[in-house]
C-alpha cells in the first residue's frame, strides 16, 4: 500500500465511521446477546458432555492412549503423515513453526490494498486451502481409532507378554500387523530387525517422542521382561 | 468520618439516613447530622429545630412534612450518592471523558460476525472465573492432584458443572478465536492500519493453545498424563532450544512431581497474565484505530448520472 492508497482508505473509513452508530448501545447490544449465547453454549456443553475423569495417572501400568485435545489433532496427524524418522522434526517443530511465522507475517506479505474477498482470489484460495487442510487433518485425527488389541498369532508362552504390550500403549504409535498407529516404525517383525538387548535399550532410552519404560523396569522388572521377550519374539 | 473530604462526608451521611441507620441520641431523639438539614433550596417545611424523626427510626408512620426531613428528600439525597461518588472519582481520574470516548465513539455499521472477538473475550472471562473456583479445590502435587479433582467433581456443590464449564469453555474459546481470525482474514481487516493488531492476535492464539496444552495435564488421569508426555517429547525434538524447553516444562530431565506444579503455575499465573496484558493491548488498538467496516460497504454511493443537474 502506498501513501495515496493509505490516505484513500483513511478518508473512506472516517466517512463510514461518521455515518455509523455509537458503540453504546449499537455494538454493546449485539456483543451482549453474543455473550449470553456463549455462556449458554458453555453451560449446555458442561451439562450434556460433563467432565470425565479417567483412571489416575500411573507411570507403570500404561494402558494409555496418548490422545491430545481435539484442537491439537491436526498437529498430531501431521506426525503420522510424515513417515521417515529423519524428517520427524519437520512435523513436530518445522511445519508448525513455519506456519506460525507465516501467519504473523501475513499483513506484511499480503500488501494488496483490496479488502473485498471477491477481488482477492489468491488470498482466498490460500486461506481456503489452509482451513481445508486443518479440517482434513483434524477429522483424520478424530476418526483414527485407538486400538488396544494386538491381533498377531502368538505362541502360548508369550501370551502374557502380548497383553502387557497391548496395555503398555505401544499401539498408540506402532503398528502390530494391521492395528496400531503410524507415528513410530512398525513392530510387526521387530524381533527380526533387533536383538533382545537392543529392544530393551530402546525401551529404556528411546528417541523422542517415545516415552521411556525405565520406570516400568524399576517397579516391575518381571513385566518389563515379558514385554521385551514378546517384542523379541516378533519375527 | 472526618478523614473524608467535605463533599463525600455529606453524601455518605445522606445515604446512611436513607438506610435507616441514623444515630440516635440518648433520649431516643434522632440527632440529624448537619449535612442532612434541608437547605434553603429544598421544598417542604424545614425549620431546623431538631425534633422530628427520621423515616428509619421504626415508628413506620412518620408523616412527611411534620419532621425535620421527609422521605422524599432522603431518597433524593440517596440518588445523588452515586452521582457524587462518580464526580469525586472523575475529578481525580478523568475517567468520564475516557468512558465517554469509548462508549459513544462511532462505529461503522457491521454484521454479526463482528461479535466473534468480544465473544472470545467473554469466553476468556468465563474461563478466568471458573478457573478461580477450580483453583480453590485443586492441589497441584503429583500425589494429591487426581484425588483433589475427584473430590471436586464428586463431592463439591456444583463442582462437576464448574469443571465441565472450564473444560468446554476452552473448546468454545478456541473455536471462537479461530472464527474471529477467519473473519478478520476474509474481511481483509488485518490490512493497514491494523497490521499490529493481527500480530498481537496471532500471539493470543498461540498463548491460548498453550493454555489448552498446560491445562490438559492438570486432572492427572492416564489420558492427560500420557498425552502430555508425548507433547513434551515433541517439544524436545525441536532444534537447538527444543531440549531446553522440554527440560523447562518437565522441571528437570524426568517427568515428575515438579512437572505438575510447573504446568499449574504456567497455566494459572504466567499465561493468563500475558493473555490479559495482550488482550488489553488488542482492545486499545481496536479503540484507537476503530472497528473495521465490512469491505463491501462504501461511504459514498456511486452517483447516478440520470439525476445529475446539467
Amino acid at each position: 500500500m502506498n501513501n495515496r492508497e493509505k490516505e484513500q482508505y483513511l478518508r473512506e473509513y472516517s466517512l463510514l465511521k461518521n455515518k455509523g452508530e455509537p458503540f453504546f448501545p449499537y455494538t454493546v447490544y449485539k456483543d451482549g446477546i453474543m455473550a449470553i449465547v456463549t455462556l449458554a453454549v458453555i453451560i449446555l456443553m458442561a451439562v450434556v458432555l460433563g467432565a470425565e475423569l479417567g483412571p489416575k495417572a500411573d507411570p507403570t501400568t500404561t494402558t494409555y492412549v496418548p490422545r491430545p485435545e481435539w484442537y491439537f489433532f491436526f498437529l498430531f496427524e501431521l506426525l503420522r503423515v510424515v513417515e521417515p524418522p529423519s524428517l520427524v522434526f519437520l512435523a513436530t517443530i518445522g511445519i508448525p513453526t513455519i506456519c506460525m511465522v507465516l501467519l504473523i507475517l501475513l499483513p506484511f506479505v499480503d500488501r494488496n490494498p483490496e479488502r473485498d474477498p471477491r477481488r482477492r482470489p489468491i488470498a482466498m484460495l490460500a486461506g481456503a486451502t489452509t482451513i481445508a487442510a486443518m479440517l482434513y487433518l483434524t477429522v483424520l485425527g478424530a476418526t483414527a481409532g485407538a486400538p488396544t488389541e494386538i491381533e498377531l498369532a502368538t505362541s502360548p508362552q508369550h501370551e502374557q507378554g502380548r497383553s502387557v504390550t497391548a496395555a503398555s500403549g505401544c499401539l498408540g504409535c506402532h503398528k502390530f500387523g494391521e492395528s496400531g498407529g503410524q507415528l513410530g516404525p512398525a513392530l510387526t517383525k521387530v524381533g527380526a530387525r533387533l536383538p533382545r538387548q537392543a529392544i530393551a535399550r530402546t525401551l529404556i532410552n528411546p528417541t523422542a517422542p517415545m516415552p521411556s519404560y525405565q520406570k516400568l523396569r524399576e517397579d516391575d522388572p518381571e513385566k518389563f521382561d515379558r514385554l521385551v521377550n514378546y517384542l523379541a519374539s516378533l519375527k | 468520618m472526618n478523614f473524608l473530604p467535605r463533599t463525600l462526608q455529606r453524601r455518605s451521611g445522606n445515604g446512611q439516613a436513607a438506610d435507616g441507620e441514623v444515630e440516635t441520641g440518648g433520649n431516643g431523639q434522632v440527632e440529624i447530622p448537619g449535612a442532612l438539614r434541608r437547605g434553603p433550596g429544598r421544598t417542604g417545611n424545614g425549620n431546623g429545630n431538631g425534633n422530628g424523626h427520621s423515616p428509619g427510626d421504626g415508628d413506620g408512620n412518620g408523616k412527611p412534612g411534620t419532621g425535620l426531613i421527609d422521605k422524599k428528600a432522603l431518597v433524593e439525597g440517596a440518588t445523588e450518592v452515586p452521582i457524587s461518588v462518580a464526580g469525586w472519582l472523575d475529578e481525580r481520574t478523568g475517567g468520564s471523558s475516557v468512558a465517554r470516548a469509548v462508549l459513544y465513539r462511532k462505529v461503522p455499521k457491521h454484521d454479526w460476525s463482528y461479535t466473534l472477538g468480544s465473544a472470545a473475550l467473554f469466553a476468556f472471562v468465563a474461563q478466568a472465573v471458573t478457573g478461580v473456583f477450580l483453583a480453590m479445590y485443586y492441589d497441584p502435587s503429583a500425589n494429591r492432584a487426581y484425588e483433589s479433582v475427584q473430590h471436586l467433581t464428586n463431592d463439591v456443590f456444583l463442582g462437576e458443572l464448574v469443571r465441565g464449564m472450564h473444560r468446554w469453555g476452552a473448546t468454545v474459546m478456541i473455536v471462537l478465536i479461530f472464527l474471529h481470525m477467519g473473519q478478520t482474514f476474509f474481511y481483509g481487516a488485518y490490512k493497514y492500519p491494523r497490521e499490529l493488531n493481527w500480530v498481537i492476535g496471532v500471539v493470543l492464539l498461540v498463548l491460548t493453545l498453550a493454555m489448552g496444552f498446560t491445562g490438559y495435564l492438570l486432572p492427572f488421569d492416564q489420558r492427560s498424563f500420557w498425552a502430555t508426555i508425548v507433547g513434551v517429547n515433541i517439544n524436545a525434538s525441536g532444534p537447538i532450544v527444543g531440549p531446553y524447553l522440554a527440560d523447562f516444562l518437565r522441571g528437570g530431565a524426568e517427568f515428575g512431581s515438579a512437572t505438575l506444579s510447573r504446568f499449574y503455575a504456567i497455566h494459572m499465573l504466567l499465561i493468563p497474565g500475558l493473555l490479559a496484558a495482550l488482550i488489553g493491548a488488542h482492545l486499545y488498538l481496536v479503540i484507537r484505530l476503530g472497528t473495521s467496516s465490512p469491505p463491501w460497504t462504501r461511504a459514498v454511493k456511486k452517483r447516478s448520472y440520470a439525476h445529475e443537474e446539467i
